[in-house]
């Protein structure tokens, strides 16, 4: 890991005042926002939120099914939230969480009415846009029994230099039959340091989901989330797609504690490196029976770059059921070939093969979201060949 | 249309064809015997332009034009087309997205196109991904309908298709050699496919393709040389009766003993 100093970044007078209509915000903004996976001018979910480097501007439900609040206002509203906050991310985790504990600028609570399934996504964007910036974001998101949701939320720096520093705290909390799909796009920038905490507890017969990319270079960045499957029938399943230009050092993985019976998950990850560092790390964990879990982490290196898959099983009950499949490769000439054989020059074959490779339609993301991500995974080829 | 003039191609240290002369005319489907090793493959991977196929002498002219050092998807751009009999897997790749990009932004009705070939159950799977024998002859034969290719290389379109698959295959690489067009209702159809009559050079083992399509000529590839040109029902019930033996005497008459060839 990369070694952080939070003292180059400023935590504190960093504020912004309410924006009522995110239109209103720059174009280059709300470009660099897209590439995050929120089209603010499109804005059509059920609630939106929005954070600049230290102030919630804009926190608007419009679904009655879905609370959304600033985190600071529900403090207030609950009396601190007594049941879910810091009950899963221990404030005093590390210097990351103790900094977010003492300081939390902002953040969101969203929370279901039992039941309620949401049609339409909760988009949530966190933004940093002060050069120097430092950024401590508290999330609480609460999925209450039989209910569904899916949250989009795009991290982004205003800049591709921008110099700043994101930590986060999320906490997710899927009661019994809850569904929570979390899509998390980050779109940060060569100087950006991103600490993301993020830790989930799922009921009985609960489902969390989590999709995540990251195409764009970062500073430094290093999470790794986990979910606790706690009750029986729980399933998680993490899909990353993880691209490290040159001077990006990810440190990334993804852990899932199977605590209950028949409970399963699957972890898939695709990796690219193209020059930069990349980590890609697994864990699953089964301490009940029957249990299942799989874990797949596959890595391309593109002209240069480090890989590293670190996938681990732990096992403490007899007939548990864990595998893992952890590979490093390279483009194989005899598929390049093939899409020649069809018509295709060795870019646009090379950056099918990719695309394919990268799988990010496993997301189901459509519209502008996923012709972003497809002029980015173009623009990967472009570096790499 | 296609024309092969004194092609030498090795693969590594060794030489695997010694001298190919073929002219393959407009409309034409030429097809290639021979038993294994004999460069049948090599022969049409050199002609697509695979990488470790080493010309080292020769041209080969496609529409009068030298192409011999074009890259791969040029020569798929001006008109050439191939069925693979290995093709890899792709994954993440659905079959109908490559249909589309085999179309290079033509207007198709892919679904349809795949119901020609059964194959719609296939379009959202990964391309080859877990295919049998016969899926891939489907697959391959579909990329082809969409890439409209006015000369094509098949390798072996037979091979591990089951008889009943055959029938499908061969019908369709007929329709595919015929130059299927789309006529619209009334029109006499015979100026217009003659025109548009696709050629091929197509390798056979067991000649069941031969049951389905006009096969104008063809020849016995050995040890890397072309020899026994004649009508191809004629050499498949002679290498029938007397195996690939034969061949050789064939090799040796018009420049004498080849040497390391011995007469039997």
């Amino acid at each position: 890991m990369k070694d952080v100093k939070l003292s180059d970044y400023t935590f504190k007078g960093i504020e912004h005042g309410e924006i009522a209509d995110l239109r209103t915000l720059d174009a280059s903004d709300k470009n660099r926002i897209l590439y995050a996976g929120v089209d603010l001018d499109a804005c059509d979910g059920s609630a939106v939120f929005m954070h600049m480097d230290q102030s919630t501007v804009h926190c608007e439900s419009r679904d009655p099914g879905v609370e959304l609040l600033d985190i600071k206002v529900a403090m207030k509203r609950y009396d601190g939230l007594p049941e879910y906050a810091w009950k899963l991310v221990p404030a005093d985790k590390d210097e990351f969480t103790r900094n977010v504990a003492e300081n939390v600028h902002g953040g969101y609570f969203i929370r279901t009415k039992p039941g309620a399934k949401i049609a339409k996504p909760v988009q949530s964007c966190l933004f940093l846009k002060a050069e120097k910036a430092g950024q401590n974001v508290h999330n609480i998101v609460v999925v209450e029994e039989g209910s569904e949701l899916h949250i989009m939320t795009g991290c982004s720096t205003a800049h591709s230099t921008t110099s700043a520093a994101h930590l986060g705290i999320t906490e997710y909390y899927v009661k019994k039959g809850g569904k929570l799909t979390f899509t998390m796009i980050h779109n940060w920038g060569q100087n950006a340091t991103v600490r993301p905490r993020s830790v989930g507890v799922v009921e009985e017969g609960g489902v969390f989901q989590s999709n995540y990319v990251l195409l764009n270079p970062v500073g430094t960045l290093q999470m790794y989330p986990a979910i606790h499957l706690n009750g029986r029938g729980g399933v998680a399943r993490f899909n990353s797609v993880i691209v490290t230009p040159e001077g990006s050092h990810v440190d990334s993985g993804n852990r899932v504690i199977l605590n209950a019976p028949d409970t399963r998950c699957e972890i898939i990850s695709r990796t690219i490196t193209t020059g930069g560092v990349n980590i890609a790390r697994g864990h699953i964990a089964g301490h009940a029976v029957p249990c299942r879990g799989h874990l797949e982490c596959k890595g391309l290196i593109l002209g240069g770059g480090q890989s590293l898959a670190v996938p681990e099983l732990d096992a403490t009950v007899e007939g548990v059921e864990l595998s893992h499949e952890a590979a490093v490769g390279k483009i194989a000439q005899d598929e390049i070939e093939y899409l020649m054989a069809r018509g295709m020059d060795e870019a646009e074959a090379t950056s099918t093969i990719v695309r394919g490779f990268l799988n990010v339609d496993i997301m189901g993301l459509d519209g502008p979201l996923a012709k972003a991500i497809q002029e980015q995974v173009e623009k990967i080829d472009a570096n790499a060949m | 249309m296609l024309k092969i003039e004194d092609l030498r191609v090795s693969i590594g240290d060794k030489e695997v064809l010694r001298g190919i002369n073929l002219h393959i005319r407009e409309g034409e489907t030429f097809i290639l015997f021979g038993p294994n090793g004999s460069g049948k493959t090599s022969l049409l991977m050199s002609l697509m332009g695979f990488s470790g196929y080493n010309i080292t002498g020769g041209r080969i002219l496609f529409r009068g034009e030298d192409i011999t050092h074009l890259p791969m998807y040029e020569r798929a751009r001006r008109g050439i087309g191939m069925s693979f009999q290995r093709p890899p897997t792709i994954h993440g790749l659905k079959t109908s997205h490559l249909v589309q990009m085999c179309g290079r932004g033509r207007e198709m009705d892919i679904p349809a196109m795949a119901r020609k070939v059964n194959f719609e159950e296939f379009l959202e799977r990964d391309i080859n991904a877990g295919f049998s024998g016969g899926e891939i002859k489907r697959s391959e034969l579909l990329q082809l309908m969409a890439q409209k290719p006015s000369f094509v290389l098949f390798d072996e379109p037979e091979s591990g298709v089951d008889l009943e698959n055959m029938q499908l295959i061969g019908k369709v690489v007929r329709r595919l050699l015929d130059g299927e067009v789309d006529l619209p209702p009334g029109m006499c159809a015979k100026p217009l496919k003659c025109k548009l009559r696709t050629s091929g050079l197509i390798i056979t083992h067991t000649g069941y393709i031969l049951d389905y399509i006009n096969a104008d000529r063809g020849q016995v590839l050995y040890k890397g040389r072309l020899c026994c040109e004649a009508r191809p029902r004629d050499i498949l019930e002679h290498i029938r009766n007397y195996g690939y033996q034969e061949c050789i005497k064939c090799l040796d008459e018009p420049n004498g003993a080849p040497s390391g060839l011995t007469l039997l």
